[in-house]
Formats: C-alpha cells, structure tokens, sequence
C-alpha cells in the first residue's frame, strides 16, 4: 500500500518566489556612477573615519555596493579592531543531548518528534565519554545544545552541567540557546533570569547564539512559527548578559527575508549591543535547504558570492562587535580563508564533532591542522581561544584575557559602558 | 570611471607608481611584477586588476556549455605533478576508441554543448591515423560543435607520430575538424623547475615556440602556467612576460588561465599543498596587470570552487569556464568539486557577483546574454562591452 502524496505548494513569498530568488546583486559598473558613487564614498569616509553608520546606509551598501568595496571596508574595520595579525578559533565539540523537539522548524533537518524513529536523549556517561575525548584532545567548550524537549527541565541540564563542571573543570559548557532557555522557563512556569541565575549557579560559562535565524518576526512566522519570537530571543540574550554572562549572536540568511529584513536582523542586535555590551562575536550563514522537512518553502541555497557580501556587510555596521565568526561549516575551508580578508577574524570552532548541519562525525584532528593551515595561508597567526575570546594559546605573549567567565564578565561590562 | 579614490588608496600602499602606470595604460616591468606578487595591500591590488579587467569587458563576465573528454591517461612523460597519467597494463590505464569517443559526445547531445575540450596522455604507440579520426568521430556525432583540442606537447607527439612538419599537420588537423588548441602543458615555463617536474616534457620555449606555429596556421590558442607548487615569484613573472611578448608578435592567445597545483596522489604531494584560495586571488590579479595584451583570465571554477571563482570576478578575471561534463584529470589529482555545474547556477553565480552573465562560444563569439535587449543577433563581444561600460 502507498500513501497519497501529497505535493507541498510554496506560499507565496516562499521557494522560488522567495525574495532571495528575485534578489540582484548590483553590477559593479553602477557603484562607478553618480549618484551611486557618491554615496558611496559618503559611507566609505564614516567607516574609514571610525564614525558609526546608519540602517539606511546598510541597506545601501547591500543593495548599492560592489564586491571589492565592501571588502576593502570589512578588512579595514577587522584591522582597527584587531592590529595584529592574528586570527582565533576554539578546539570544542558540539554535543547535542537530545534531538527530540516540539519546535518543527522546517528548516531543521536534525530534529524528530517525540517518539518518533530515531529519537534520543543522550545517557550521561555517553556525554561524559565525549566530554572526556575533548578534555584529552585540549578542548576548551562543549557546545551543548538540541532539540526543546517537552521533559527535560532545568534541573536535568543543571545536573548535567554541574556534573561535567566538576570533572572537567577546564572544559566550558558554552550551552543552551536562547530558545532553549526560554523553553525551559516555559516548561518550569517561571521568569527566565530564574532559569538563568540555576544554570548559572551550576556552571554554565556563556551562551551560544544560536536560534536566532532571522530576527524579524514576519520571517520567524514563515520558517519557525513555534520558536521564541524576535523579543523574546533578544530579551533571553539580555538577561543572559545582565546575569554577568556573555554570549555569541547569529543569522541564518537565505531564505524568505528580503535585503531590509536583514539589515532589521543586524540592527537589533547592535542596538542590544548597545544596552548591555554582552556579545563576544556575531556569525552568520546562509540557510542549507537539502533534506530539511519544509523544503518547499526554501529556495536553492544563496551562493557564495552573497554570503560574501552579507558577512562583510556585519563587519562594517557591527561596529560594537568585537569578533566576526566565518563559517567554514557552509563555505567550506577555502571561502572561509577568503573571509579572513573580508571582515573576520575567527574560525569559530573545531567541532571535532558536530551533528545538526551534518552527518554524524567523529574526531578529526587534522581538523585542528586544517585550520591552522587555512589561517596560515592567509599569512596570518592563527591562536586558540577559550568561550571568551581570550587567546589561550603557548605561542601567544599576552596575557589570556579573559581567562574565564567572571573575567569576561567584568570585560563585558567594561565594554557596555563604554559603547 | 573615478580614480581618485584608489589612486590614494594605491599610494598609501605603496603601490602608487605601479598604478600611474596601470591608469596610463603603460606596460608593467617584470620587477613590477614581483612588486605585486609581494603586496600585502590585496583589497588595493585586486582594485587595481578590476580597473584593467574593466577597461576591457565591463561588467560582462563569460561562461560557456562545454564537454570534457580525455581520450587517453596514457603517457610516457613523469610528470611529478600529475595525478592521472598511466602506464599500459597499469590500473586504471585506458585509451578510448575514437567510436568511444563519439559516444560520449552523443550522451550529451540533449544538452546545448558548444565546445568540447579534449587532451589526454602522450603515448607515441598512436597513431596518427587515431587523432584525426577521433576529430572526425566527433565531428560526425556533432557537427557543429568546436573542438578544442590536443596540448602543444600532445601536437608536439602527433607531428612526430605523423612525420610531417607542424603546419602541415596543424593543416590536416584542421580539415578534420579542430577548431582551436587548449593552453595546457605549459606547466611553468623555467629551466629549472622543467628540469626538476617535468623533464621528458617539451621545454618551456618548444612550448612557446609551437604556439607561435599554431597561431601563424590561423588557429587561436589559450595559454596556462601550473602555479602554487616550487615557483618562485620571479619565474611566475618571467612567464607571464614570455606569453606577453609571443602575443605582441602574433596575437593568437585568446585566454590566460592559472591552473592550480593539486597535490593528491602525485610526486610532488609532500612539496606543496596547492595555492590557497587567497594566492589563486592575487595570481588573477597579478596575470591581469601583467597580461596587457591577452583579451582574457579565467578563473577556472573547477580547480578554483565557485565561490572562488565569483570573488575573483572582482580581482581581475572576466572568465569562470564552463559547464564541464566529467573532466578526469583534476579529479585525479584531489579536486573535489563537483563535476557538473547547471548553466542555471553558474548564471546566478554570476549575477551574485554583480557581473552580467554572458555565454560564450569558444571563440568569444556571443551565443547568449542576460541583457538580450542589449545584444541584437551578431552582436560582437567589444560591442557588448562597450555598451556595458556606458550604461
């Protein structure tokens, strides 16, 4: 017996007619004409003048901008926040306990519902065993993060938490997202500072960025109605810093968002940014649609060209950032070394294994070797870093700091005053 | 188009009388060449070669629908570089029949394939009868497509196999259907590195020298250095600048490709990893400053990735390649891209890098364009170019 198949049709706005489909990249020629060009060089002057820039000249610079111009910028603000010449990365590995979630994004291809085939919740002594590879490999973090699972509660992740902290003092639990978090103060029905100040108490050392997609709530009511809204998302990173945490940020573009929906995106965290000075680094990526359970709502994958565009464009208008994250994960190795001269200055993580964009890996310590090469070839230094972006490293002269989670959160603070 | 801007830009990083020179159009000395090759200051470099890649194309940027085919991995050349290259008997040894060949022509009749590049091995058991029966299997499976085909150290075999001297092979070549020569085996052209990689190979100035035959038989050529493996900035220089005074003299070059070293699974896998993706940027951009008189660089996806390519439509390169159906050589030797590009995501990649998608024939005649409006039939490419540079 074969079951009716039924046919997904994209609404509209969706797919193909998804506004990154219709999307042109301006010719290059145009930034050479009036009034382009002088509106250019305009903004061109605010960046090299250190003077911040404004969403209406992002959006010019998305929509107006060639190439070489945004990476002649992105790599001038890279160098006055970063003089020397060295790029960052982590050795961590990402675990995920759980892939059971009652979130259904459509553009998740790792999750299952609760049941379902292939649904599990990882025992402790499996993420001990792997917690303990890291420690042995040098690892710094465990990026922990997974489905929002209907059980597990604040205490589960508080024993899991405290558990690894006492075992493996020197590994960070870099962990839960922010809609994870919000999850699990549903779940408890209570405020999420409390949530925050019990994970933190356990051990918890910063917090990834992850779940942020887009940051706008028509997009997030396309593509992941069930997730924390764009407040809440913004709201849980909020606390998270007020609680004397730091915590990463994140886009995922390429889907229905239009070019304003994404300078909207970057515009909330940099006014966040603002208030609590909490981010340590901003990554973004662009959506990979194979496989994932709404295909039809995604159009092909944006190409390289655009990811190129997108990243420099954070470097320049993120200027409370500290640190550009590359995404070698989606770009693969050699775009991600172009990068490094269009506005980054990390390599993120080694992942020596890393479940959600990919199959399941195992360790690979040329990894490590990768890139360190990637970073060489670009005839730069490349150093290990802890969560905190304290360079942590023996070929490094410096002092690491910050060297744990109560240094960076003075440094945040430090930063947020300043802004 | 505004100077002024790089114009500082190129002063203050030290590179303001290479750039006067560029704005005048003046040709760059060998020392200059180096001088770039040294540069820290990438962003002003890549600037540099997009106002040289402009003044000749615009904002067009050509790709075509083409087919590989490598009829045969034998060869009798130990090339230290190559990945691909067999010995009868050896695994994996194989020299396609020209029916076969004909064959792989007709599987990819459905598609809109313009130009068919073949090269393979150098084996002197073949003989001539084969090469120009294999044209002549390809022509019958497709009249109308182009042939590019046979490397100057393949032509360099045949004219031996044949006994006959070069024009009058280039002549029966011809008649049995080749349409143009590829710009491989020039690997790099020094003695030294000829000595040390590929000494059976023909030398540096045979391959110069061959070229400049081909070209005096009417046929175009394109040309190639292998880069990223033992070569020295100098020696890149010294062989842009022999391609650039044999093209003063006959004008025949139609494209300057870099090939990137690949080091899997050859002689030299412990000597070189392969250019990264930052040095395959600035030997576009540096070919293209160098390269005064050759119409073309190509950033030759395949080897590069895509979204190589696409930045490097904005360091110089006005060229991405082709579609490509099945090319072995690369492949051999650890390139991993995937063989098989959709003319759809080729255009988009394209237009994502803010260039205008034109598809090519091998001849750089126009056989479509994204601006039909600006392009009525028999449009020559200058005309296009000119049109998009006044917009």
């Amino acid at each position: 017996m074969t079951a009716p198949t039924t046919v997904a049709t994209a609404p509209p706005g969706t797919g193909l007619d998804s506004p990154c489909v219709s999307w042109r990249a301006p010719l290059v020629s145009e930034s050479r004409r009036e009034p382009v060009r002088s509106q250019l060089a305009e903004i061109s002057a605010k960046v090299e003048a250190d003077e911040r820039i404004t969403a209406e000249d992002a959006l010019l610079l998305h929509e107006r901008a060639d190439l070489a111009t945004l990476g002649r910028l992105a790599d001038l603000v890279r160098w006055r926040k970063h003089p020397e010449p060295i790029v960052t990365y982590i050795v961590d590995r990402n675990i995920n306990p759980t892939n059971v979630c009652i979130t259904d994004c459509g553009f998740c291809a790792f999750y299952r519902r609760p049941k379902a085939d292939g649904a599990y919740v990882l025992d402790r002594d499996v993420i001990i065993a792997k917690v303990r590879e890291t420690a042995e490999q040098g690892g710094r973090q465990i990026l922990m993060q997974g489905g929002h699972h209907p059980y597990l509660k604040t205490d589960w992740w508080c024993e899991l938490i405290a558990d690894l902290k006492e075992r493996f003092p020197e590994v960070n639990s870099h962990a839960l997202s922010a809609p994870e978090i919000d999850h699990l103060a549903k779940l408890d029905k209570r405020p999420v500072e409390d949530v925050i100040a019990d994970l933190k108490a356990a051990g918890l050392g910063s917090v990834p960025g992850a779940g942020a997609e887009m940051l706008v709530e028509r997009v997030r009511l396309i593509i992941a109605p069930k997730k924390t809204t764009t407040d809440q998302w913004l709201d849980v990173h909020r606390k998270v810093h007020e609680a004397g945490l730091r915590s990463s940020a994140t886009m995922m573009f390429g889907n229905v968002e239009t070019a304003a929906e994404r300078i909207e995106h970057l515009v909330r965290l940099r006014d966040l940014q603002d208030e609590t000075g909490g981010f340590t680094a901003f990554a973004c990526w662009n959506t990979q649609p194979d496989g994932v359970p709404e295909a039809h709502l995604y159009p092909p994958k944006v190409s390289s060209g655009v990811y190129l565009r997108v990243q420099a464009l954070s470097r320049i208008f993120l200027d409370n950032f500290e640190n550009i994250q590359t995404s070698y994960v989606t770009q693969g190795m050699k775009m991600a070394q172009v990068t490094l001269r269009f506005g980054c200055n990390d390599f993120g993580g080694t992942m020596l294994e890393e479940n959600v964009v990919s199959a399941a890996g195992c360790f690979h310590l040329e990894s490590i070797q990768g890139v360190e090469r990637q970073i060489e070839g670009a005839g730069l230094l490349p150093r290990q870093r802890n969560s905190w972006y304290g360079i942590a490293d023996d070929r490094h002269d410096g002092e690491c700091f910050p060297s744990n989670a109560s240094d960076a959160a003075t440094h945040a603070a430090a930063k947020g005053a300043s802004a | 188009m505004s100077q002024s801007g790089l114009r500082e830009r190129a002063k203050r990083a030290g590179l303001g009388r290479i750039a006067e020179k560029i704005f005048a159009e003046e040709r760059l000395t060998r020392e200059d060449g180096v001088e770039l090759y040294a540069t820290p200051e990438l962003h002003v470099l890549g600037e540099l070669a997009n106002h040289v890649r402009e003044r000749w194309h615009g904002d067009l940027a050509f790709f075509n629908v083409n087919q590989h085919i490598n009829y045969t991995n034998l060869c009798n050349k130990f090339c230290k570089f190559c990945s691909f290259d067999r010995l009868p008997g050896q695994e994996g040894a194989y020299q396609m029949t020209p029916d076969e060949v004909a064959e792989k022509i007709r599987e990819h009749l459905h598609e809109p394939v313009t130009e068919v590049h073949m090269v393979g091995g150098v084996w002197p058991k073949i003989p001539y009868e084969y090469y120009l029966d294999v044209l002549r299997a390809v022509k019958a499976a497709r009249p109308e497509i182009h042939i590019k085909a046979f490397t100057m150290v393949e032509l360099d075999q045949i004219a031996k196999v044949a006994k006959k001297p070069m024009p009058q092979v280039l002549d029966e070549l011809r008649e049995a259907g080749l349409g143009s020569c590829p710009g491989g085996g020039a690997e790099v052209f020094a003695e030294r590195i000829h000595r040390e990689g590929y000494r059976q190979k023909i030398s540096g100035d045979e391959w110069l020298s061959l070229a400049r035959t081909v070209h005096e038989a009417g046929l175009r050529s394109n040309c190639t250095m292998l880069h990223g493996h033992i070569e020295t900035a100098e020696e890149r220089v010294d062989h842009h600048d022999k391609l650039r005074s044999l093209q003063d003299e006959t004008g025949g070059f139609q494209t300057y490709i870099p090939l990137s070293f690949h080091a899997d699974n050859n002689e030299w896998t412990h000597m070189s990893k392969g250019p990264t993706a930052l040095a395959e940027l600035r030997e576009i951009a540096v070919s293209r400053l160098m390269l005064d008189n050759i119409p073309h660089i190509k950033a030759y996806w395949i080897l590069m990735e895509l979204g190589i390519a696409q930045t490097c439509l904005s360091f110089g390169a006005d060229d991405v390649d082709g579609t490509v159906v099945e090319e072995r050589i690369y492949h051999d030797a650890g390139a991993t891209t995937p063989q098989e590009t959709a003319r759809e995501e080729l255009i988009q990649a394209i237009r994502d890098a803010g260039r205008i998608p034109v598809e090519r024939d091998t001849l750089y005649n126009v056989v479509w364009s994204e601006n039909p409006e600006a392009m009525p039939e028999g449009t020559a490419i200058s005309d296009i170019a000119a049109h998009s540079a006044s917009v």
